[in-house]
């Protein structure tokens, strides 16, 4: 029942890869000839067999298969060019907001009516991992409607929710599909979704998968059994590095405003305000800024298990020191005491406050942890910037 | 994940033992291996409770208590995240969100 359908197989009678010479609608009596589009330049793709009006027929998609339930679209476990620079786009925060999938069922291989269910987010970087990690694998892929949204961060809000699961079972007409009643949900999915409430809600009982993607295929050769290390998050080198450009893409706004004040304030003096000192002093205060970005949006992540002291806030204030001390070399007969206390000050504050800001992007931190070294950390990075600017702003008019 | 520490003592985690049914299902989903199943002596196998082994590993994620049948465990959930943390403190806890660019 579950033949593919509309795959072009160059067979005779085909005409999905009819010549370009054709040009069937070429208007009468324009001179053109056959062989050249009136816009000149190579004709683009014919329309794909499989695409229907209204709709976009994503790359993703190699074939349809047809179930009882209507054609169920077979996705392909590569990754394309789009695919690829979507990814790079969404990890550099481009577009990262609008990034995914129609929810519903999909496919991969050849699955019959006894093939898993693995129910994923419909985050487009979720569903390319997934996909991608289902090389050898038949199996039905249901895609909840997390709006976009990863699962953990999704199962956090509620959106990967029971009741989400068990409507997209129901609309997906699931029942119809497969034999069985067993859907495999990520396991970081269970902070959304309840077993219990998914078994109510639409009859299918929930397996909880590995953690990772890379671990699907040896969970579903041995029979749905996971190994300890499969139930573990892990926060490695690789995996906090690659938060990185979205964490200093995030600073944009605040980077313009900042940038924007410190030549403000750097320029002013005994001569009310000078250009010459807002370029000169604003620079040094700019490279302080930029020093504490640099701390606490990549250092910290990246030496995370070496740095020493376990709140991130005195985290980022000890790499931001010593970002400090290698701009204090730099700066060496340029800047004054006064001054290099002020970028002291302002370096640390900066680089403490985005160390803390990066707990949301680690999966161990407790929300009741942040809480706590925030309500200590704020007021002494707020007062360190305060000081900072009164120190800068004095050592303007000394100097 | 023992090389991630974070604060000590702070983890809002609790588990009631009397109604703990110990079908395990708190163990299979958390993702730091905060609780584990233990023989609470009652005769053989059938007197397995949950425990909590390490409650500073507890990052409040709620997996646990939203798949607890009994309610046995309880926790407050929530985003740790600096500004959603800011943003409760300024507009309250319902208002909060971590912006729109964040997870």
């Amino acid at each position: 029942m579950l033949e593919p359908k509309n795959e072009c197989s160059d067979t005779p009678g085909c005409d999905c890869h009819a010549g370009k010479e054709m040009l069937p609608m070429a208007p009468a009596g324009t001179g053109e000839t056959a062989e050249v589009a009136c816009r000149g330049g190579a004709l683009g793709k014919r329309a794909d067999p499989m695409e229907r009006p209204g709709y976009v027929l994503r790359s993703f998609v190699e074939a349809f298969v047809r179930t009882p339930a209507g054609p169920v679209p077979r996705v392909r476990t590569t990754l394309d060019r789009s695919d690829r620079m979507g990814v790079l786009a969404a990890r550099l925060g481009f577009g990262r907001n609008d990034y995914r999938v129609a929810p519903g069922l999909y496919c991969v291989g050849n699955p019959t009516p006894d093939s898993p269910v693995l129910v994923t987010a419909n985050y487009k970087l979720t569903f390319d991992a997934l996909r991608r990690a289902l090389a050898n694998t038949s199996a039905w892929i249901l895609v909840a409607d997390t709006r976009g949204i990863n699962v953990w961060c999704a199962a956090g809000d509620a959106l990967f929710s029971s009741e989400e699961v068990s409507r997209r079972a129901a609309s997906s007409r699931l029942a119809d599909v497969v034999n069985h009643r067993r859907l495999v949900l990520p396991q970081l999915a269970a902070t959304g979704v309840s077993a219990k409430a998914v078994k109510k809600g639409c009859g299918f009982s929930v397996v909880w998968g590995p953690v990772r993607v890379e671990d699907i295929e040896p969970f579903l050769s041995a029979g749905m059994n996971t190994e300890p290390a499969m139930r573990r998050v892990t926060f490695s080198l690789k995996e906090r590095l690659v938060l990185v450009p979205v964490e200093i893409t995030l600073l944009w706004k605040g980077l313009l405003i900042g940038l924007a004040a410190i030549f403000l304030i750097s320029g002013i003096g005994s001569h009310i305000f000078s250009l010459s000192m807002a370029w000169s002093r604003g620079g040094m205060a700019a490279a302080a800024g930029l020093a504490g970005i640099v701390a606490g949006t990549v250092l910290t992540p990246a030496l995370l298990p070496w740095i020493p002291s376990r709140p991130f806030a005195v985290k980022g204030l000890i790499l931001g020191a010593l970002a400090w001390a290698i701009l204090a070399l730099l700066f060496q007969g340029k800047a004054g005491g006064l001054e290099m206390t002020a970028l002291l000050l302002f370096t640390i504050a900066v680089s403490s406050y985005l160390a803390v800001n990066f707990t949301g992007s680690t999966p161990f931190t407790s929300p009741s942890g942040v809480e706590k070294e925030m309500r200590i950390a704020i007021p002494f990075q707020a007062a360190a910037t305060l000081l900072a600017i009164v120190a800068w702003v004095g050592a303007g008019f000394i100097g | 994940m023992q090389d991630f520490r974070y604060l000590s003592g702070v983890s809002t985690l609790k588990l009631d033992p009397d109604a703990c049914t110990g079908c395990g299902l708190c163990t299979v989903v958390c993702p730091h291996g905060v609780m584990a199943l233990e023989n609470n002596g009652e005769g053989g196998g059938k007197g397995k409770k949950a425990k909590i082994v390490d409650l500073d590993g507890c990052m409040e994620c709620g997996a646990c208590a939203n798949n607890c049948p009994t309610d046995a465990v309880q926790v407050t959930p929530g985003v740790g995240c600096a500004t959603y943390i800011i943003q409760s403190w300024i507009y309250g806890k319902e208002a909060a969100t971590c912006g729109v660019n964040c997870c």
